[in-house]
């Protein structure tokens, strides 16, 4: 990405950014709780959480249009905690947009470039609705475009501004579903071309997992975890990230042996390894977690499972079928359903409701959670959907 | 395990179902409220209808109010006839004009302190805004006339003392037409100018002027008519001036010049073209 | 936290960014001093004229002797005023709000396409000089007019009887010329009723005219407040009805006022009954504002 030589421009070699200690209080209630967390330069960086968790105002903060009441922001070594947001190196994609409605589409994308003065602002404008193949749609008005066009004049508002950081607030939620799975590709393919920090706030997870390099889960005003996707998934280590992307099992176990490379646990008198990696928890009760995608299940007694992890006694009590994958719920003789995902294959009949199965895993894929933690944090339940 | 049986019948008659029956009742009763409110309409429009068949009337009698008598168009072509009359109306679009100007430009500020500043005394800000709006006229006339006259200003009554008296209760109705129009307003299309590198008063000039310009219109196209208008609260704070609404009480009794009918109905006529073809333009263009 | 933190600065009230601190409120100042020396100051002068020695006079000038006995000799010659006027402007807006509801209720869910022509057509009458359409209620309400004639014939009126010059006259151009204020707010409460919830309560067995008197008018409500009192203040202190349609026999509080300004130039009078109104209006819109739950006056 050229740097921009204008005087007026505000815009700054892009760096890392960074906060410390940001703390956003709205009276009693706090919203964002002393986070601090750094965000490489160049990468694509995801905010997850539910709604009310502080992503957004997290977000506005680094944007400059909510002051934090404690902390500081950084771009690189420039503080820019108290500078209002006109004078920042940041631009914001909104969550409904917010085109002026007044403007045609070409002022809307003109109107960053004319504030800072850029002298070739037309030209700019011309090539940045190319882009977005919007370009025959110059003169309209917002209230004339769709919801995804609408999107791309948000975007390409934004971009042309070549900022160091941009942000993004929710920017797909009010798009269908195959049109959003067109964009998360066409964002994150942008992303990778002209390497520009990304920071995206979202609550659905499987958009920050197919678009982030990074994911930091919020919840409550406070990090959970950060980490690259893969490794947020398959090694969680609190329950609500277990919860909170894709699906997880919890089952209440018991450390047994925590000594050596695997951890020992008993399971409601079965036992069964953890890797010490992938252990959060070194004594006393534990949640142990695993995917139902990683279960393998086979009818009782019928295969014997060489160093992986059984557990035995279930019991078919549903079948779904859902195209690729058929979900089986399997219930324990602890009176716990687990949950059991298995693609369609074709090289498998499917279970019956009432037929006993064994449940077996590689020991590379179960974690180990603390006990202290509640087992239904994250979970998504229908009033969470909006 | 459901067994395959005739699908179960609820209730069905044997026969076909028959058509509603609709006559004249039912479609009176669909449409009744429409009918009524429509005829309300019509009434309001009944004296409009006498003023514009009056402005053709050639009195033959003392009062021109009181009959019907020959049709004419020489009243519309000597408006200014009757000693005064445009010299009022001159006078009250003087008045007006420098009132709207006024009070559109102290209550849009006022509307703007209220919906997008905080500070402590709203409640009592609130209090007195609202407070003209629930006096009677005669009272507000009467309190700036004793007021003029305390301060010795009973000679100047005139052009001055009617433009604040106008002032002085408009600007209740602008702030409240003002205030609707911003509250409206999505202030993340201010957030989002500001991202985009305008400051404070750009993004004031750009963005939030433009878009609060039809509650500012519409605010300033009331405080004309109610300023245009006005007779009570004028009559007291008027001193020897005359407006036309003064002009038209002066002229009631006897001599009543048709010609008032015809600039009333001009007035109706030229404000209801403006205000239908205001609507039309904005019909063509997509809504903001 | 670390020492490297900046001072906290103060939480924004309500949470909200757009509302901001400090100097907003000077846009409130140029119109406040407006309202404050012309208004405010003016009925706090009013006061104090009110309690002048009333056998003081215009030429001669006034003493201030905290005459509170011109209240009470105000109530006593003119509480069948007082009376009148509430009467008259409470039958005006009682019946105008009869009009002004089925007409509001056309416009808002009737009236499709044609909704803003109809607005336009409420308010039109307005383009016309408020007292020309009066005088033109004069000529129609006359003697010997179409609507007397023909309610004589239908032996609604006696053959002598006349409108003109009757309190039918004064309250029916009451509540002509008050139509639109009780209609316009009418309107807007009405249209922000979704008429989804009118269908749900259809749905939920309510026979259109249940659903009306539980779901519709409860929620027009605010409407309904903000047109009763747009119309019976400014029509309590009329007078120009009464002047020009009726005779001293339906005189308003209003006229007894002016009359006491302009041509008696009995001030101490003036400013009493002026005051009593005042007061009694605004009791009667903050007990009815209070009744009717609407918060906000403005």
């Amino acid at each position: 990405m050229t740097q921009s030589t204008d005087e007026a421009s505000p815009r700054v070699t892009a760096r890392d950014l960074r906060l410390e200690g940001v703390t956003k209080r709205f009276g009693e209630f706090v919203a964002v709780d002393d986070l601090t967390l750094t965000v490489p330069q160049g990468s694509f960086f995801a905010l997850l959480g539910p709604s009310g968790c502080g992503k957004t105002t997290t977000l506005r903060m680094v944007a400059g249009l909510e002051d934090p009441t404690a902390g500081q922001v950084f771009i690189g070594d420039e503080e820019i905690t108290n500078l209002r947001a006109y004078k920042r190196p940041v631009n914001t994609v909104f969550q409904s947009y917010a085109l002026f409605p007044h403007l045609t589409i070409f002022d809307n994308v003109a109107f960053g470039l004319r504030r800072r003065g850029v002298s070739d602002w037309k030209e700019k404008t011309r090539e940045m609705l190319e882009l977005v193949q919007l370009e025959p749609y110059a003169a309209r008005k917002p209230s004339q475009l769709s919801g995804g066009q609408q999107q791309r004049v948000a975007l390409g508002r934004a971009l042309i501004n070549e900022p160091g950081v941009l942000l993004l607030d929710e920017p797909l939620g009010a798009l269908d579903l195959k049109l959003r799975r067109q964009m998360q590709i066409e964002l994150k393919r942008i992303q990778t071309e002209i390497d520009v920090t990304f920071v995206h706030v979202t609550h659905d997870q499987e958009e920050a997992m197919t678009m982030a390099d990074t994911i930091a889960v919020m919840n409550h005003g406070v990090i959970e975890q950060m980490g690259a996707p893969g490794e947020l998934y398959e090694n969680p280590t609190t329950t609500f990230v277990a919860n909170f992307l894709g699906q997880s099992n919890l089952i209440v176990a018991e450390v047994v042996d925590a000594s050596g490379q695997t951890v020992v646990v008993d399971c409601h008198g079965q036992k069964v390894g953890v890797g010490s990696s992938r252990s959060h928890t070194d004594e006393g009760k534990g949640w142990l977690g695993v995917r139902p995608e990683k279960i393998f299940a086979s009818p009782r007694g019928s295969e014997t499972h060489d160093g992986a992890n059984v557990l035995t006694g279930g019991r078919i009590t549903d079948v779904s079928f859902v195209g690729v994958s058929t979900q089986y719920l399997v219930a324990m003789p602890w009176a716990q359903e687990l949950m059991v995902f298995e693609q369609n294959t074709g090289q498998r009949g499917q279970f019956k409701n009432g037929d006993e199965v064994d449940l077996a895993w590689s020991r590379d894929h179960a974690f180990l959670l603390d006990a202290g933690q509640d087992a239904h944090a994250g979970v998504i339940t229908p009033e969470d959907i909006e | 395990m459901v067994t395959t049986t005739a699908p179960a019948k609820i209730g069905a008659p044997s026969s076909p179902p028959v058509a509603p029956r609709r006559g004249m009742g039912r479609w009176v009763s669909d449409h009744l409220v429409l009918i009524v409110g429509i005829g309300v309409l019509l009434y309001t429009f009944v004296p409009i209808g006498y003023i514009i068949a009056l402005s053709f009337n050639q009195p033959t009698g003392r009062s021109a109010t009181a009959q019907f008598d020959a049709f004419t168009w020489s009243n519309w072509s000597s408006i200014c006839q009757p000693e005064g009359l445009c010299e009022s109306l001159k006078l009250s679009f003087q008045v007006s004009i420098t009132a709207t100007i006024l009070a559109t430009l102290l209550g849009t500020l006022m509307a703007f302190a209220l919906v997008r500043h905080s500070f402590r005394g709203r409640a009592t800000s609130n209090l007195i805004i609202f407070l003209p709006m629930a006096t009677p006229e005669v009272v507000m006339g009467s309190s700036l006339l004793a007021m003029f006259v305390a301060f010795g200003f009973d000679g100047v009554l005139g052009f001055i003392t009617i433009v604040i008296a106008h002032v002085m209760f408009c600007l209740s109705f602008v702030v409240v037409t003002v205030k609707a129009r911003l509250t409206g307003m999505d202030s993340r299309l201010e957030q989002a100018a500001m991202d985009l590198y305008a400051n404070e008063w750009q993004t004031f000039r750009l963005i939030t002027l433009p878009l609060a310009m039809p509650g500012i219109v519409a605010a300033a196209m009331l405080a004309f008519s109610l300023s245009f208008d006005d007779f009570i609260v004028t009559n007291f704070t008027s001193g020897q001036s005359v407006t036309f609404p003064l002009y038209i009480y002066g002229a009631k009794l006897k001599d009543f010049p048709p010609q008032l009918f015809v600039v009333g109905s001009l007035m109706f006529l030229v404000s209801f073209v403006l205000v239908v073809g205001v609507e039309l333009w904005r019909r063509r263009r997509p809504n903001m | 936290m670390t020492d490297l933190v900046t001072p906290p600065t103060p939480p924004v009230v309500d949470g909200e960014t757009s509302k901001r601190r400090g100097w907003g409120w000077l846009l409130l100042v140029p119109g406040m001093l407006w309202l404050a020396v012309f208004f405010l100051f003016p009925t706090v002068q009013l006061f104090f004229t009110s309690l002048y020695d009333p056998t003081g006079s215009f030429t001669l000038g006034y003493s201030m002797t905290w005459h509170f006995a011109n209240y009470y000799d105000a109530i006593r010659d003119t509480w069948n005023l007082f009376a009148r006027s509430f009467m008259y402007a409470g039958i005006a807006t009682f019946v105008g709000l009869m009009l002004g509801y089925p007409l509001a209720y056309a416009i808002a869910f009737k009236a499709g396409r044609w909704k803003n022509f109809m607005l336009v057509l409420v308010i039109a009458p307005f383009f016309t000089s408020f007292l020309l359409r009066t005088l033109s209620w004069r000529t129609i309400l006359a003697d010997h007019g179409p609507v007397t004639s023909f309610l004589q014939t239908i032996a609604i009126l006696p053959d002598s009887g006349r409108l003109l010059a009757t309190p039918v006259a004064v309250i029916a151009g009451l509540i002509y010329n008050f139509l639109p204020f009780m209609t316009l707010p009418l309107y807007a409460s009405l249209d922000k009723v979704d008429f989804r919830l009118i269908e749900a309560a259809g749905d939920l067995y309510s026979s259109p005219f249940t659903g009306f008197r539980k779901v519709t008018f409860p929620l027009s409500l605010p409407g309904v407040v903000s047109g009763t009192l747009l119309t019976f203040i400014p029509a309590c202190g009329d007078y120009i009805n009464a002047e020009l349609l009726g005779t001293p026999r339906q005189y308003m509080v209003g006229n007894r006022i002016q009359a006491a300004f302009l041509t008696e130039h009995n001030y101490p009078l003036a400013a009493s009954l002026s005051l009593i109104l005042m007061a009694i209006v605004v009791l009667m819109v903050i007990v009815y504002i209070r009744r009717a739950g609407t918060e906000e006056l403005v």
